[in-house]
C-alpha cells in the first residue's frame, strides 16, 4: 500500500525544518525525520489472524537557544504547520535553563559523508502480504506437525520494515539512508502432564529476504524448544556454576550496555562509574560496539548527533577500555564523544548501542555443558537489575546438568549474583555467536551462581 | 523566566473537530466494500509535554503532537488493520480500502447508522494541565527537588520529572457505535541516588493519574513527599542486606503489591489467551482458582486513577469486571473478537497502546479487595520471612502461569517485626499456586498511584493496581544467602 520510504525527500524535509528553526531564533538546531513502512501478518491454526500494513512519518526537533535546550515531535508536514511548529519549539527553549555544556557537536567532528553498509535490500518491497502469509503458515505448520504433543499455537508472525532515516544538523551535516528488515516468529505450545502448557519459540531475521531461516527450520526448531520444557521442574536451593545460552547471555550484555554508558556513568547511576582502565569482567570477555558491520542489524552510517559511526572496542580481554558517550555526556565527563548517540524522532539523543558484541571464544557450546552439575539458562525474567549497585537477581528457565548432560527442564525458580561477580567468574565463551539481533553473544558459563528454588 | 507556553496560551484546536458522522460512515463502507464483517475507525489526537530537572536545573523541555487515524477490518476471527497520519480524505479512503482487504470476496455488509454512546466521566479535570503555564510545572519539578536534597546531605543526585498528556478519541464502528472521550494523564517522578563512604543507592517516587494540576494541591500529594520518599528509600537502602534464597513466608505490602495480581492472575484471564486455549486459566470458569480469600476485580471506572477508562478503545464503557469471586473464577477480560467467541458482553477491555495498533484484551485498574485481618497481625504472624513494599515490575509466562516480580524496597521479618532493609530481590511463583498460598488478607486495601505501564504484543497501555496487606504462606524469594 505504501510508498517506497524515499531517503532524499526525507533530507529535504529535514533541511527544510532546519532552516525554519534558525529562521526562528534558534542558535543551532538539528532535525531526524524517519519515514517507514510495516507489513505484519499472524497466521494461527493455519488461518490468518492479522493483516497489518501501514506507512508512517515523523519529525523530531531539537533546538537551542542561548543554551537551553527544547525537544519536539510532529507527523504534521504541511509547509504552513512547520514553520509554526518551529516557531513553538523555540519558544519551548525559554521553560529550559541554560546549560553551557547543552550543545551540538563541533564542526570538525561531523560526518563528512555516509558509507554504504549494504543495509537495503531491493527485493524486500516485493514481498508482500501474501508472501508473509506462506512464510508464517509454512512456520507454524511445521511446529504443528513435528510432533503429537504440540497440541496449540501462539501462531506464526511474518514481518517486513522499511525505512529511510535523515538527519539535517546546523553544525555542518546532513545525509540520510534507507534500511530494511524481515523477520519470522513462531511459537507452539504443549500440554505438559500436570495440565500446565508449555510453550517455546524461534525466530528468525535479517536485513536481506535471502538471509532468513527456512520457514520450516524455525518452526521444527520452535517445536522442539516448545516440547524439551514437558516436565519443568523446580530444584533445591543451591549454589552451582551456570551456562547461558546466546538467548540468555544476550540479556546480560544488554545489561552490561547500560553501565558503560557515558550517560549512566556521569548520573551516578553505574556502578562502573570509576573503574575505566581496571578488570571488569574476566580475562575471556572482549566487547565491542561497531556500528559499520555490512547488513548487521544495528549498523548505522552516522550517529544520532551526525557523527561519524565508527567501532568501539568497549571491553578488551576483561579490562574496561572505554565508556559509549553521545557529546553530552562525554562534555561532562571531559572527553570527546565516541559518536554513540542514538536518536528517535520522539526524543533528544542519548547513548545507545549499535551492533553490541561479545566476541565468541574458541570452545565449541557443548564443551561449556561438560559440568558434574549445573544450571543451563535459556531465558531470564524480570527485572531485577540495580545498576547503581550491580545486585542482580533474575527468574530463569533452562534445565538441570547433570553428568555433563541436560538431564530436566527446570523452571519456577531465581538466579541470583552481583552483576560485577558475574561478569568477572566467566570462565567459558563459546564459539556459538548469535547474530539476530543488535546485541550479540555467544554461550557463557559462569563458575558459580545462587539459585534460588524449594 | 517570562516566556508563556505557546499552546497553553491559545490552546489549540482539536486536529478531530472536523470528523464527523458523515466522514465516518463513507470510510466505514469503503472499509466494508471487499466483504468484510465488522469494521470500526479510531482516531486519535494525543498532546503531551515532558519537563526533566536534573542537577537542580531544567535540563530539557520536550513536547508532542500526534493525530492519526487506525482502521480496522474483521472477518471472522481474522484482523485487517492499517493507519495514518494523514487525515485528508483520499488517504483516510486508501487506508480504509487496504484494511479492508483482510476479507476479500465475502459478504456485503453495510455499515449501521451511527448512535453516540454518552457514559460517565470518571477523570474529568478542571484544566487540563497542557493548558497551564510552562513555569508553573517547573516550580513543581524544583519543590520536589528541593525537599529530596534538603532531607540529607547524603542525597548525591536528584532527578525530578513531569509528564503531562491529553488524549482524545473518536471511535466510530460499523455496527452503529460512536464514542468519544478526553483523556487526561499527569506524572511525576522523582529518583534521588544516596553515597555514603563509596557505597551508592538509589530510591524512586512518584505518582501518575487522570489528573490536572490541581492534583498536587490534594491531601498527601505535594511534590515534596515524593522528594522526601525517593530520598528516604535511598538513604535506607545504603545498610541493606544480601536477601534470603529460596521459599518462605512473605507478606505484601499494601498498594504496590498489586503489581503480583496483575501477574500472576491478571494476564492469564485476558480472553485472548484463553479463547485460544493459550492460557493456563483455560476452562476454569466456576473452578477455585485462589484461596477463598481472594476476590479480584479489573475496575475501569476508580476516579482518576491510571487505568481508568470512559470507553475502552473499541467503544465500549469501562465497567468494573468480577474475575474472582471467594477463589472463584467468574470471568475473562474481553475484547470484541473474544466476547463474539465467548458469546457474552463486552466487558470494556479493548485496549491500544495508539491507532497504529489494534485492540487487545487488556486490564485497567486491577484489584484485590480487602479482607478482614489486622495488617499488624499479618506481620506479627510471621517468624522469618520477607516484607515486600516497592516494586520495579514483573512478568508472566501466560502459558504456564509462572512469573517474576522484582522487589526494590523490602525487609526483613523477625519473629514478627521488621528489621533489616534487604537489596533488590525477585520473587518467583506460580499465579494459580500462590493465589492458593494466600492466608491473610488485610482490611487496609489502597490503590497504588504509582506509574505502572503494561506491555504486551508490543503495545503499551498505563495500569493501575491495588491491594491489602496480604500473606502468603509461601513463595520463593530470590536473595543471594543459601541458609
Amino acid at each position: 500500500m505504501s510508498k517506497l520510504p524515499d531517503a532524499r525527500r526525507c533530507q529535504e524535509w529535514a533541511e527544510e525544518m532546519l532552516s525554519h528553526a534558525l529562521a526562528a531564533g534558534a542558535d543551532s538546531a538539528e532535525v531526524l525525520v524517519g519515514d517507514g513502512s510495516e507489513l505484519e501478518v499472524k497466521v494461527r491454526l493455519g488461518e490468518p489472524e492479522l493483516v497489518k500494513d501501514a506507512g508512517s512519518r515523523a519529525l523530531g526537533l531539537r533546538v537551542l537557544r542561548d543554551h537551553r535546550v527544547a525537544v519536539a515531535y510532529t507527523s504534521d508536514f504541511a509547509p504552513a504547520a512547520m514553520r509554526q511548529f518551529a516557531r513553538e519549539s523555540v519558544e519551548l527553549c525559554g521553560l529550559a535553563e541554560p546549560d553551557p555544556l547543552a550543545d551540538l557537536p563541533d564542526r570538525h567532528e561531523m560526518a563528512r559523508e555516509v558509507p554504504d553498509l549494504d543495509l537495503w535490500d531491493e527485493t524486500a518491497p516485493s514481498f508482500d502480504a501474501a508472501q508473509a502469509l506462506r512464510l508464517a503458515k509454512q512456520g507454524e505448520q511445521a511446529a504443528l506437525h513435528f510432533d503429537r504433543r504440540v497440541t496449540n499455537s501462539e501462531g506464526g508472525v511474518a514481518s517486513r520494515v522499511m525505512g529511510a532515516t535523515a538527519f539535517a544538523s546546523s553544525a555542518g551535516f546532513s545525509g540520510g539512508y534507507r534500511g530494511t528488515r524481515l523477520s519470522l516468529v513462531v511459537a507452539p505450545v504443549c500440554d505438559d502432564a500436570d495440565g500446565k502448557k508449555r510453550n517455546g519459540h524461534y525466530w528468525t531475521s535479517s536485513r536481506f529476504t535471502s538471509g532468513l531461516l527456512d520457514p520450516e527450520a524455525v518452526g521444527l526448531e520452535a517445536a522442539r524448544r516448545a516440547l524439551a520444557k514437558l516436565g519443568s521442574r523446580k530444584i533445591a536451593t543451591c549454589q552451582v556454576p551456570a551456562v547461558f545460552a546466546p538467548e540468555a547471555a544476550r540479556a546480560l550484555l544488554g545489561q552490561l550496555a547500560g553501565v558503560v554508558s557515558g550517560g549512566a556513568v556521569w548520573r551516578k547511576s553505574s556502578y562502573l562509574a570509576a573503574r575505566e582502565g581496571t578488570a571488569v569482567a574476566s580475562s575471556l570477555v572482549t566487547v565491542v560496539d561497531d556500528p559499520l558491520r555490512r547488513r548487521a542489524p544495528g549498523s548505522r552510517p552516522f550517529d544520532g548527533e551526525g557523527l561519524a559511526a565508527r567501532p568501539n572496542v568497549v571491553v578488551s580481554e576483561g579490562v574496561l577500555r572505554s565508556f559509549l558517550c553521545d557529546v553530552y555526556s562525554a562534555r561532562k565527563l571531559g572527553r570527546r564523544s565516541t559518536g554513540s548517540a542514538g536518536r528517535g524522532v520522539g526524543g533528544g539523543p542519548h547513548v545507545s548501542t549499535s551492533n553490541f558484541i561479545l566476541l565468541p571464544g574458541k570452545t565449541e557450546a557443548a564443551d561449556l555443558e561438560r559440568l558434574p552439575q549445573g544450571l543451563y539458562v535459556t531465558d531470564l525474567m524480570g527485572f531485577g537489575f540495580n545498576p547503581v549497585t550491580g545486585d542482580w537477581s533474575q527468574g530463569a528457565n533452562g534445565f538441570w546438568i547433570d553428568n555433563g548432560s541436560r538431564a530436566h527442564p527446570v523452571s519456577e525458580i531465581t538466579i541470583s549474583i552481583n552483576f560485577d561477580d558475574l561478569w568477572k567468574s566467566i570462565d567459558g565463551v563459546g564459539n556459538d555467536l548469535d547474530t539476530r539481533s543488535s546485541v550479540q553473544s555467544p554461550t557463557l558459563r559462569v563458575s558459580r551462581i545462587t539459585v534460588a528454588g524449594t | 523566566m517570562s516566556c508563556a507556553f505557546r499552546s497553553a496560551d491559545r490552546p489549540a484546536p482539536s486536529p478531530l473537530a472536523g470528523i464527523d458522522e458523515t466522514v465516518a460512515e463513507r470510510l466505514l463502507g469503503e472499509a466494508l466494500a471487499s466483504g468484510g464483517e465488522y469494521a470500526d475507525l479510531y482516531f486519535e489526537f494525543r498532546s503531551a509535554a515532558d519537563f526533566v530537572m536534573e542537577e537542580a536545573q531544567v535540563r530539557s523541555v520536550g513536547r508532542a503532537l500526534t493525530v492519526g487515524l487506525g482502521v480496522r477490518v474483521l472477518r471472522g476471527d481474522a484482523t485487517g488493520y492499517a493507519y495514518t497520519e494523514e487525515l485528508s480524505s483520499a488517504r483516510m479512503s486508501e487506508v480504509a480500502r487496504t484494511a479492508g482487504q483482510i476479507a476479500a470476496a465475502g459478504r456485503r455488509v453495510a455499515p449501521v447508522a451511527l448512535t453516540p454512546l454518552s457514559c460517565r466521566d470518571v477523570y474529568s479535570v478542571p484544566e487540563s494541565s497542557l493548558t497551564r503555564p510552562g513555569p508553573d510545572k517547573v516550580a513543581l519539578l524544583r519543590r520536589a527537588d528541593a525537599a529530596a536534597r534538603a532531607l540529607d546531605a547524603r542525597i548525591v543526585r536528584v532527578e525530578a520529572s513531569l509528564s503531562e498528556e491529553w488524549r482524545e478519541i473518536l471511535v466510530f464502528t460499523s455496527d452503529g457505535r460512536l464514542a468519544q472521550d478526553r483523556q487526561p494523564m499527569l506524572r511525576l517522578g522523582v529518583h534521588a541516588v544516596a553515597e555514603e563512604a563509596g557505597r551508592r543507592q538509589g530510591g524512586r517516587s512518584g505518582t501518575a493519574l487522570r489528573r490536572g494540576l490541581e492534583l498536587f494541591a490534594l491531601p498527601g500529594h505535594a511534590p515534596e513527599g515524593h522528594g522526601r520518599e525517593a530520598a528516604r528509600i535511598a538513604l535506607d537502602m545504603l545498610h541493606a542486606e544480601e536477601a534470603p534464597a529460596g521459599p518462605m513466608e512473605v507478606v505484601l505490602g499494601p498498594g504496590e503489591s498489586g503489581i503480583l495480581l496483575h501477574e500472576a492472575v491478571g494476564h492469564g484471564l485476558e480472553a485472548d489467551f484463553n479463547r485460544k486455549k493459550t492460557s493456563n486459566y483455560t476452562d476454569q470458569i466456576g473452578k477455585s482458582v485462589a484461596s477463598p480469600l481472594c476476590t479480584v476485580v479489573d475496575d475501569a471506572t476508580v476516579a482518576h486513577a491510571r487505568g481508568s477508562v470512559n470507553v475502552d478503545d473499541e467503544g465500549n464503557p469501562g465497567q468494573r469486571n468480577l474475575l474472582i469471586e471467594k477463589g472463584i473464577l467468574r470471568g475473562y477480560l474481553q475484547d470484541r473478537i473474544s466476547a463474539r467467541h465467548f458469546h457474552s458482553e463486552a466487558t470494556g477491555n479493548g485496549r491500544r497502546e495508539s491507532f497504529r495498533c489494534q485492540p487487545l484484551p487488556r486490564m485497567t485498574n486491577t484489584l484485590l479487595l480487602g479482607g478482614q485481618d489486622d495488617p499488624e497481625d499479618i506481620v506479627r504472624s510471621v517468624r522469618r520471612g520477607v516484607y515486600a513494599k516497592n516494586f520495579s515490575g514483573g512478568q508472566v509466562n501466560i502459558s504456564n502461569g509462572d512469573f517474576v516480580f522484582s522487589l526494590t524496597e523490602s525487609y526483613l521479618i523477625e519473629d514478627g517485626k521488621l528489621t533489616a532493609p534487604l537489596r533488590g530481590v525477585n520473587l518467583i511463583g506460580n499465579g494459580p499456586e500462590v493465589l492458593r498460598q494466600v492466608t491473610m488478607v488485610g482490611h487496609d486495601f489502597r490503590l497504588s498511584e504509582g506509574t505502572w505501564t503494561c506491555g504486551k504484543e508490543g503495545q503499551s497501555v498505563p495500569v493501575g493496581v491495588g491491594t491489602p496487606t496480604v500473606k502468603i504462606a509461601r513463595i520463593t524469594v530470590g536473595g543471594t544467602r543459601t541458609p
